[in-house]
């Protein structure tokens, strides 16, 4: 590839976009998973959901800096995480949702981490090399949360009447917000072109793949498709995220131009 | 796995080893090792007062730093930058590691965490009395870094020495992440003091709030304090409240000055003649308030932890009826 290519890949808006969207749900879910912490059904929940927090705030910091970097327009993290509005947050609707309880929480990150360890296995091949190191140490995060998860949707679906009638109303309400993770998008097509990374939508034979089984095994009932579609990736967010957004940008947003 | 530390009901939660019985030959030999500096270990003889007074401080010690994660884990979500977000939730992560170590360390002495958790949510234990301070501004949590686990850090060094093994290796590891935190709580307000005048003026306000409280963390005077002589006998205490308090004052005014704010003390100044600072009368009377139940926080605070257990219950009981029925098809199975 001449020099001149590589710029050009390097600075397409579809790039870009593609890295941040990718920030953009390390960062919201983040967020969403650090809400627990000191508020756990037990201790060790506390501990695990932080290290999650903790995982996924580390990959929203790269994320975003190496976007910010290939956006050329001077924006760090910060900037990026809190000097943008809803509409220019590109994370997946699923990962602003409020936690509720911790059978939505559990089943959410299960979910989630099995898209997102499909994502960092492809990426590890990526043309991007920065985006190929911050794939290479965040799989191992991804595997983690996988696991940890996963074994408390399966306690959860095969545990208790409660947990299971829990278990099963988190999937109903968050099942249809996956579809959204395989919608095409130009950002996809743009970043797929360049070989930056897949388009998502080839993704989800494996996905299905990863996630039924588990669901099975926790004896939890796959909903019936729904012709609704949510849009968070492409800027067109819930409700909740601006209470989200409100309340994470508060400090930057009212000492403007601070040092903190 | 996490669920394989969850509480079992069916353990024994007040098991004790036959050799609780009181026997002079045992307390000579518990005696002369106290003497010589040892380690008192799970498995030998100990006076039951003994083992009763590290249940009590111990639990209350664990306690502290599981209701302690609420009022800084009450800016998790509005830290600032995404690394001060990371370091405060890895430091209020580490605050229910120490809860952990503390819980496992009071387990050795024949008591169930279960039960433990139910003296806390039933208002029957008592927690540091410094978290029912409300956290009013993000200069909170930098200024709880630098006094409030700077004063901890004090209390809890002499204890790495503690007659009680499991306690004493447990503060080893809580003291070297404790010293961590208070560099980074310190690190945060020196940015701050170099920001602009309302960041200046949020670190001030909140040294206004927290100072007074810090110094109370050490207890009552050395004549008003109840267990001290007895703990010192028994090598759990090691320097006195109003020692460690002195200490402390004195190494906190020169960081003060380096990090220029005043401490909202007018009688805190030098004494040539005893080599330390005075200070002004501390008020007891407010401190009693707080430990008794009548701080801004104190209903707040072990609300949110019984709404937290409670909450939870599904979630544990769920728990348990999976390991019962995975054990069940197991046994099925072979």
């Amino acid at each position: 590839m001449t020099e001149m290519a590589q710029q050009t890949t390097a600075t397409s808006p579809g790039h870009v976009e593609y890295v941040m969207r990718m920030g953009d749900n390390a960062l919201i879910l983040g967020q969403r998973t650090a809400e627990w912490c000191g508020h756990s059904p037990v201790l060790e929940e506390d501990m695990a959901l932080a290290n999650m927090a903790l995982d996924l705030i580390g990959q929203a910091r790269m994320l975003l800096t190496h976007a910010g970097r290939l956006e050329g327009r001077g924006r760090d993290e910060d900037a990026l995480a809190f000097q943008r509005n809803e509409p220019a947050f590109r994370n997946l609707t699923l990962c602003e949702l409020p936690n509720e309880d911790f059978a939505r929480t559990m089943l959410r990150i299960a979910l989630f981490s099995r898209f997102q360890l499909l994502l960092w296995e492809r990426l590890l091949s990526s043309t991007d090399s920065e985006l190929a190191a911050i794939a290479a140490k965040s799989i191992k995060e991804a595997r983690y949360h996988a696991q940890h998860s996963g074994d408390w949707v399966v306690r959860l679906g095969d545990g208790t009447e409660e947990s299971h009638r829990r278990a099963q109303a988190a999937l109903d309400y968050l099942w249809p917000y996956t579809a959204e993770f395989f919608i095409p998008s130009a950002a996809d097509e743009a970043a797929a072109e360049a070989g930056v990374g897949p388009l998502w939508s080839t993704l989800e034979a494996d996905w299905e793949a990863a996630v039924r089984p588990l669901l099975e095994e926790a004896m939890l009932s796959l909903p019936a498709p729904v012709p609704f579609r949510s849009q968070g990736k492409f800027g067109r967010h819930s409700e909740h995220m601006g209470h989200l957004l409100a309340e994470m940008q508060y400090l930057q947003r009212i000492h403007p131009g601070a040092r903190w | 796995m996490y669920t394989q530390a969850l509480d079992l009901p069916q353990q024994n939660p007040e098991g004790r080893p036959p050799s609780l019985a009181e026997n002079p030959a045992w307390q000579a030999e518990f005696d002369a090792k106290i003497d010589a500096g040892g380690f008192i270990e799970p498995k030998d003889w100990m006076p039951e007062a003994y083992r009763k007074t590290l249940v009590r401080q111990i639990s209350q010690h664990a306690h502290s730093e599981i209701v302690g994660m609420l009022p800084e884990g009450n800016w998790i979500s509005r830290a600032p930058t995404l690394k001060r977000k990371a370091i405060l939730l890895a430091k209020v992560q580490d605050e229910g590691g120490h809860g952990l170590y503390l819980y496992a360390a009071a387990e050795t002495l024949g008591v169930s965490r279960d039960k433990l958790t139910d003296a806390l949510l039933s208002g029957r234990a008592k927690y540091s009395s410094i978290f029912n301070y409300p956290t009013l501004s993000w200069a909170d949590v930098g200024v709880i870094g630098w006094l409030v686990d700077g004063a901890a850090i004090m209390n809890q060094i002499p204890l790495c020495k503690c007659s009680y093994g499991p306690y004493a290796r447990a503060m080893v590891r809580i003291c070297k992440e404790e010293s961590f935190h208070q560099r980074q709580g310190f690190d945060a307000l020196l940015q701050l003091m170099q920001g602009t005048e309302a960041q200046r003026e949020m670190v001030q306000d909140a040294v206004n709030r927290w100072w007074w409280p810090s110094i109370m963390m050490f207890g009552p005077h050395d004549s008003d304090s109840t267990h001290t002589g007895q703990n010192t006998r028994w090598g759990i205490k090691r320097i006195s409240n109003d020692d460690l308090r002195q200490k402390f004052i004195d190494a906190t005014v020169k960081q003060a000055e380096v990090l220029g704010v005043t401490l909202p003390d007018p009688e805190l100044k030098w004494n040539e003649q005893r080599g330390h600072y005075d200070f002004g009368r501390i008020d007891w009377e407010e401190f009693w308030n707080v430990v008794n139940g009548h701080g801004q926080c104190n209903v707040d605070r072990l609300a949110a932890r019984r709404k937290a257990w409670d909450d939870g219950a599904w979630v544990r009981e769920a728990a348990m009826a999976h390991a019962d029925k995975a054990a069940r098809r197991a046994q099925a199975a072979a």
